[in-house]
């Protein structure tokens, strides 16, 4: 099926594959309407759509190191947009960061523009000059521009630190939404999500993960948008939610004028399950000073750019020109999304605080609540909770809890809709995991395969050899992560951001300096990388615990002062130590140029 | 200035336009975010608002299309631009 004309066919073959799609939903709720229990509906969505990921994995096979480190390099611009999109959009902003807008308001409104606009320094400063280099891999890149197997190493090493944080949270993600879909406990559920994150990229390398991608990116599209125009329409909000929700939004300003933000006490909010939150926050007033605002954005801004994952994505066009085109396609198709989300966020605050609406909560009884059939469904899992603090027998604002994640989970549940659409949204979650993971994990042993075992320790080795290792890798990698999100230290967003933070503390500058400034060189380079990337975590650990940190910067956006010193270091050891040679230089040259052939050639 | 040095800085000069337009929309008007809230903005949000969930990004989506488009002039007019892809 994958071969010859298989690119000229692509959006026959994704039309097809769409339409399937939404015949087996419209399936779905025709089982539902007759009797198939909610279980049976959400196993059949998870299992169905991992199923098409395995085909799409089997069938993208191949034994070409071109192909398994960078698709053969003929993604088109659009489809290599979609499967950036899906590569992109984690757990995190699948799951998470409706419910974070929704808890949080302005302040954490600044990841949307700062997960959004990073997307211009990808275009303006790397993917292109990136793509021109040739390189398979991010570290590739800093080996040859700079030079030296050290540069490459510290290059492999700032990008497993960040790559791997970051997988931790994705593996955890997917085997949450397998073991609330499949009904297993967690820990089994984790490696289930592992095997099915394998077998996308084990056989096909970047380009099975590639064609996975950009059907993962059409299954969460679809889960996530269809409940947002629903919903709107079934409370009456209006057809298109984006435009049109400005009622709501003034309605949810009135509504916490009137029911103010009452603080609760200490002793009452120890009762509170773990890791839910009060509605504590202004919905659209701006809540936040402008430098914690602004600072989240730079540093989610600036991370966008370094993280290798992404980066990588934009080596599989066909050229220069369909790079920089491609980036625009990447963006938008995650706008569809992120621009959704704080809707979704919108709504589904109306619905449960605006006692007008029948799906209202905060005024009633707290019994008539606790009565409530979704209520003890999401109680019961632990993501939803209230409790009469003040003893009045109704429920305030404050006495009302839930889990981020809920949000996104719950709230077609909330709003009425039948459970085919909850399923949905289970199969859109574990698609935005499961292509976030794979990325990362294919990100990490490409570059320990290529850059640490073909360029340092084997030069001779055979492709076959090669991509053995690779595979390998894979694995390895996969129940590492697997292993470390089993144990659940810590939370899926608060990872995702320090991912974030360690990528723009050791490679931001080393790869922008590398391309627009000539006189950069090894020593600074790697000055750049070791000292950012330590600077970074020493000031995390310090905040961690307990330290004042400076200038706002707080454990969210260390990255800020690790990019800051990584810059200064390479700035100044590049000038006292002597300039690049002439063949550096004519790189350089040559990556600012489209035309003419690649930097590097691989074998 | 040879070629490839005029090419280079017709693109730098691209870079600094790009990235001014980036820095207005993402860091330069939330600081004045609350002053800016208090105006009604598209559809009826207060502006702010609605630039932090539609406005900034929607516009970054126009600038990278816009950067691509002004990229490629500056190449083919240097020749640089590559031949025979999509």
């Amino acid at each position: 099926m994958i071969k010859g004309n298989f690119i000229d066919n692509l959006p026959k073959v994704y039309g097809i594959y769409t339409g399937g799609f939404i015949g087996f939903i419209i399936l779905m709720a025709i089982c539902e309407q007759m009797g198939m229990t909610a279980k049976t509906i959400g196993i059949a969505f998870v299992a169905f759509t991992v199923f098409i990921y395995a085909l799409i994995g089997w069938l993208s096979r191949t034994a070409q190191a071109s192909n398994y480190y960078v698709a053969g390099r003929q993604v088109p611009t659009v489809f290599n947009g979609m499967a950036t999109a899906a590569d992109w959009m984690s757990g995190a902003s699948f799951v998470a960061m409706a419910g974070g807008i929704y808890f949080k308001g302005y302040g954490y409104m600044a990841l949307l523009v700062g997960w959004t606009g990073g997307y211009v320094l990808v275009a303006t400063l790397l993917a292109p000059y990136l793509r021109k280099f040739g390189c398979y891999t991010v570290p590739d890149f800093v080996g040859t521009r700079y030079g030296g197997n050290t540069a490459r190493l510290m290059a492999v090493i700032v990008l497993t630190v960040a790559s791997f944080t970051y997988v931790t949270a994705q593996i955890n993600a997917t085997g949450t939404i397998a073991s609330v879909a499949l009904d297993i406990p967690f820990q089994y559920a984790v490696y289930i999500g592992l095997i099915s994150i394998l077998l996308c990229s084990m056989l096909g390398g970047m380009r099975g993960v590639t064609w996975t991608q950009v059907a993962q990116y059409i299954v969460l599209i679809i889960a996530y948008l269809l409940p947002v125009f629903w919903i709107s329409n079934s409370i009456g909000a209006g057809f298109f939610p984006h435009f049109m929700l400005a009622d709501e939004v003034a309605r949810i300003g009135e509504l916490e004028q009137q029911y103010g933000f009452v603080k609760n006490a200490a002793a009452d909010l120890k009762t509170v399950p773990k890791g839910l939150a009060g509605i504590t926050k202004a919905h659209s007033a701006v809540n936040a000073t402008p430098w914690a605002f602004i600072s989240l954005a730079l540093a989610m801004m600036m991370g966008t750019a370094s993280l290798p994952h992404v980066m990588m994505r934009f080596f599989t066009t066909p050229s220069v020109k369909a790079a920089r085109k491609s980036v625009g396609w990447s963006l938008f198709f995650i706008f569809l999304l992120y621009s959704s989300a704080p809707m979704l966020a919108t709504m589904s605050k109306l619905s449960l605080i605006d006692p007008t609406l029948p799906t209202g909560i905060i005024g009633k009884s707290i019994a008539e609540v606790q009565a409530i059939d979704w209520y003890q469904n999401w109680n019961q899992a632990n993501l939803m909770f209230v409790s009469d603090f003040n003893g009045n027998g109704t429920l305030e604002l404050n006495e009302f809890f839930m889990a981020g994640k809920a949000v996104v989970l719950a709230t077609p549940e909330i709003a009425g809709l039948p459970y085919v659409i909850s399923g949905l949204v289970a199969a859109g979650g574990m698609a935005a995991a499961m292509s976030t993971a794979d990325g990362l994990i294919l990100a990490i042993a490409n570059a320990i395969s290529h850059d640490v075992y073909y360029k340092m320790i084997d030069p001779k080795a055979e492709t076959a050899k090669r991509l053995t290792v690779a595979r390998v890798l894979l694995v390895v990698i996969g129940f590492a992560g697997a292993t470390i999100a089993a144990m659940e230290i810590q939370g899926i967003l608060g990872s995702v951001i320090w991912a974030f933070d360690f990528a723009m503390s050791g490679l931001f500058f080393p790869l922008v300096l590398g391309v627009w400034w000539k006189r950069a060189n090894k020593e600074g380079a790697i000055a750049g990388m070791v000292l950012g990337l330590v600077s970074g975590f020493a000031y995390l650990i310090w905040v961690r615990n307990g330290g004042s940190g400076f200038l706002g910067i707080t454990q969210l956006t260390f990255g800020i002062f690790g990019s800051a010193v990584s810059l200064v270091a390479m700035i100044v050891v590049s000038l006292m130590t002597p300039a690049p040679n002439a063949s550096t230089q004519k790189m350089v040259d040559d990556a600012r140029v489209p035309s003419g052939a690649q930097v590097i050639t691989q074998r | 200035m040879s070629k490839n040095e005029q090419h280079w800085e017709k693109t730098r000069g691209l870079l600094f336009v790009t990235l001014a337009i980036w820095f207005v929309f993402s860091i330069g008007i939330f600081l004045f975010g609350a002053e800016m809230n208090e105006v009604t903005g598209p559809f009826g949000y207060p502006l702010t608002y609605w630039f932090t969930c539609q406005g900034s990004l929607g516009l970054f989506v126009i600038l990278i299309f816009w950067f691509a488009n002004r990229q490629e002039k500056i190449d083919e007019e240097f020749g640089f631009s590559e031949k025979g892809d999509k």
